[in-house]
């Protein structure tokens, strides 16, 4: 990827970690620490991977995405608004009565292709829609995003039972590996580890991503991705919960809180300096 | 209906299973998931017919109904059949949220419903499913009577847009209903005897068993409105509250938990605009157990006979 390349996709993760911000706190709740662990993420895929047309956002020809671990919904409303599927203001208006984006990801919302959030379930359906794309014999792509905690849940190892089964590779699952869950590190609570293991002995292809939040390593996981044929491919992120606000990084207790107005305040501030650091310098990180 | 024993019987698990066969060819986006019951469910009558279009999740209802959603929401229309048990109950809440919520295009067949599972016992027997389904916002809700009625109902669900839950059984029932002639309508009660003393409103295998016990109740000089609920949700209001307001007095009869089932849902009904009173037949608030069906029906009051009594009973006769 070249610089000119990154150097923009970075860009667009801090304008989005501000959405994310700007979201939760204006509605008093939520998860930012999930949602900036996923940006990168987010940002990469929805820039480099998948193609949509905000103009025609049911296109039956599109790619999918289906956020699996759906209580980071803030990233994806972000990275929507920053692809125009919506408006930016409406991040201030995130969890409020009549609001267009719910708490957690619903269908009806402008680039949003699955309701989800009850976590296990968001896998599931995109099962389903990779299956509908090869008996349509169609091209498109679907990816699925889950949390580290979130493979606890049963309902994903059928899931990922099954998608091996009917090799699914029009299937990217990836596991956002920041090693935290609500109680605390997903290796004290009930761990699901080694989850790179669990995966190839259901039968997918695994690829590790040991820095997330480095866009090299992304591109060259979902260019390895691309090769594979006749099963699903598991992508496992190593990430940093909270990642791009010092106060926020690897706190637990960020997973499901919302900054008060100093902490709001806080982490413009960084976010900003961020910012204008790569407006101002091509010697980046 | 006098000859209703000497007529043919049938399990309306095997119309589904053939309906979806009949129907696959009209509709190229039909496709079918099971979870190891195929032959138990008849969808393995469509598998035979339709390889391509049939998908076995394994023992995994869950991840079933969610393949489902992501079916529907892809364009396909999709058919999740398992037991009543595991579609209703296991999956309960995928199929709230990832079915419901976003109001997606799938059918749900659910066989095995009821206590005329059997010999299998409590375990399979579900009294539950009505209840369940009944309270996930904008699910249709339908219970066959019979076969005839069973296949126009899953034609009438291909059509619909929108998630649909159908309650089939594996108990072979009479066949009340004339395939020549029988238009299935969507959210609309049938009435199948008139009568103003009082109106037994049934559903599924209790229809058969109502309309038995209305004849017999004329003949004893009590004239008994039988009304056949196919549709639970949404519920024809309008039959029930002109019965409500003709006959004055409702019997439900349905081989489901009283609770939250039929007779909930008829009770909600009149209670809140034509008062009246409401006595509902279904499974008390108890498990069932094994047994032969025929002989659990009968013990647990599903029957003609305890229709009639209960009859005369609010009759003061």
């Amino acid at each position: 990827m070249d610089e000119a390349m990154k150097k923009q996709l970075r860009k667009m993760a801090v304008n989005v970690r501000k959405g994310i911000l700007t979201g939760t706190f204006h509605a008093k709740s939520g998860h930012p620490g999930g949602s900036l662990s996923v940006a990168d993420l987010l940002v990469y895929l929805y820039e480099c991977r998948i193609h949509v047309n905000p103009a025609n956002p049911e296109d039956p020809e599109r790619d999918r995405l289906v956020l699996s671990k759906g209580h980071t919904a803030p990233a994806l409303y972000a990275v929507l608004a920053e692809e125009d599927f919506f408006d930016k203001s409406e991040l201030e208006k995130l969890r409020h009565i009549g609001a267009m984006l719910q708490g957690h990801p619903c269908i009806q919302t402008p680039g949003i292709d699955m309701s989800s959030g009850s976590l296990g379930q968001g896998i599931s359906a995109a099962c389903g829609m990779a299956l509908a794309a090869k008996l349509d014999r169609k091209n498109y792509h679907v990816y699925t995003i889950l949390g580290d905690g979130e493979i606890q849940e049963g309902q994903v190892w059928e899931a990922a039972m099954f998608a091996a089964h009917y090799k699914l590779d029009n299937l990217t699952a990836i596991i956002d590996n920041n090693g935290l869950q609500i109680d605390g590190k997903i290796t004290e609570v009930c761990s699901p580890e080694p989850i790179d293991e669990k995966f190839r002995a259901f039968g997918w292809h695994v690829i590790v991503v040991e820095d997330a939040h480095d866009f090299d390593q992304l591109e060259q996981a979902f260019t390895e991705a691309d090769r594979i044929t006749g099963k699903p491919v598991a992508i496992i992120q190593k990430s940093i919960k909270g990642k791009g606000v010092s106060f926020m990084e690897n706190q637990v207790s960020w997973h499901g809180a919302a900054p008060n107005a100093e902490q709001y305040a806080q982490a413009m501030q960084e976010l900003e300096t961020a910012l204008a650091e790569l407006e101002g310098s091509s010697c980046l990180r | 209906m006098s000859e209703v024993k000497e007529i043919k019987k049938k399990a309306t698990r095997e119309s589904y299973g053939e309906a979806l066969t009949e129907l696959a060819e009209k509709y190229p986006d039909l496709v079918v998931l099971d979870a190891d019951l195929a032959a138990a469910t008849k969808t393995g009558i469509f598998k035979k017919a339709y390889p391509e279009r049939f998908f076995d999740c394994g023992i995994a209802e869950e991840n079933m109904m969610g393949v489902a959603a992501g079916l529907a929401a892809s364009g396909k229309i999709p058919f999740a059949s398992t037991f009543a048990m595991f579609a209703a109950g296991r999956a309960y809440e995928i199929v709230r949220n990832s079915i419901g919520y976003p109001h997606l295009n799938v059918k749900i067949g659910a066989t095995h419903a009821g206590i005329s599972v059997g010999e299998d016992g409590a375990t399979h027997q579900c009294n539950e499913d009505i209840a369940l389904m009944r309270t996930i916002p904008g699910m249709t809700v339908i219970v066959p009577c019979d076969d005839v009625e069973a296949k126009a109902a899953v034609a009438a669900a291909i059509q619909y847009q929108g998630p649909v839950y159908m309650r089939f059984g594996r108990l072979a029932v009479p066949v009340l209903n004339d395939p020549e002639t029988y238009q299935f309508q969507w959210g609309k009660g049938v009435t199948l005897r008139d009568g103003n003393d009082l109106t037994i409103i049934a559903t599924g295998l209790m229809v058969a068993e109502a309309v038995q016990a209305a004849d017999s109740l004329r003949e004893q000089g009590i004239s008994a409105r039988v009304i056949n609920i196919h549709t639970i949700k949404p519920l024809d209001e309008e039959i029930v509250l002109k019965a409500a307001q003709e006959t004055g007095k409702l019997l439900t009869v349905e081989e489901h938990s009283v609770i939250g089932g039929l007779g909930s849902a008829v009770a909600e009904c009149v209670s809140e605009n034509c008062p009246v009173p409401v006595v509902r037949i279904g499974v008390n608030d108890e498990f069932g157990y094994s047994g032969p069906a025929v002989d659990l029906l009968k013990e647990f009051g599903l029957s003609a006979e305890n229709i009639i009594n209960t009859a005369k009973k609010m009759l003061n006769q």
